[in-house]
């Protein structure tokens, strides 16, 4: 029992990535409204920064920036910046293809009058 | 002291993220969506990543947040589920 929940508590960050990821999927999939299904993709990219930041991560490091007359460098009392950059990369996709999907609600709103995906389809099958 | 602030945030980013994808207000859950994203912000600097401290504070809780309440005053705030 406690050889199992140990892990558990002290990686207490991967248990609430694995929730938030998966309240980003069924907001995507079970929601009607398409607001909503936007919201939920913002919160499934932010689970995904949250799993490689968290890998780059470890306990009693200080922040990646090296002093100036530093005299020696010790990776190991820095954290990782590699994941840091790459979810910069991420942070300014995500901003981009959520003002492309906002784009096209707007002129889904200005055919059919409505946001919800079943009243949608039922306009466009009549 | 650090694992407490980032037990608190992720409580509270969970939180806010059942309740952004439930409340019946689009206004409502795009703040509350804010809310996520800053609590994020707060997990990342307790975390030792500043560089994507600050970025997630400009452009997740910043840009983001604005561009869904102008897409929203442009088209409906209500919603049935």
């Amino acid at each position: 029992m406690n050889t199992f929940l140990e892990p558990l508590v002290s990686h207490f960050n991967y248990v609430a990535y694995i929730a938030i990821m998966m309240i980003g999927l069924y907001a995507m999939a079970a929601k009607r409204n398409l607001m909503k299904k936007l919201i939920g993709m913002g919160i499934f990219q932010t689970s995904i920064m949250l799993l490689y930041v968290s890998i780059g991560a470890k306990e009693g490091a200080s922040i990646p920036i090296v002093a100036k007359y530093a005299e020696t460098i010790s990776p190991e009392s820095y954290v990782n910046p590699l994941p840091h950059v790459l979810m910069l990369t991420a942070i300014v996709v995500s901003v981009a293809t959520l003002g492309v999907a906002l784009c096209l609600v707007q002129v889904i709103y200005k055919q059919y009058k409505s946001l919800e995906e079943d009243t949608i389809l039922d306009k466009e099958r009549s | 002291m650090i694992w407490e602030i980032k037990l608190a945030t992720l409580i509270v980013m969970i939180a806010c993220a059942v309740a952004a994808i439930n409340v019946r207000d689009l206004l409502g859950a795009a703040i509350l969506f804010g809310i996520y994203s800053f609590m994020m912000c707060i997990q990342w600097l307790a975390m030792g990543a500043v560089d994507v401290a600050f970025t997630e504070a400009a452009i997740g809780a910043g840009i983001s947040t604005v561009l869904v309440l102008a897409a929203i005053f442009r088209t409906t705030r209500r919603t049935k589920d």
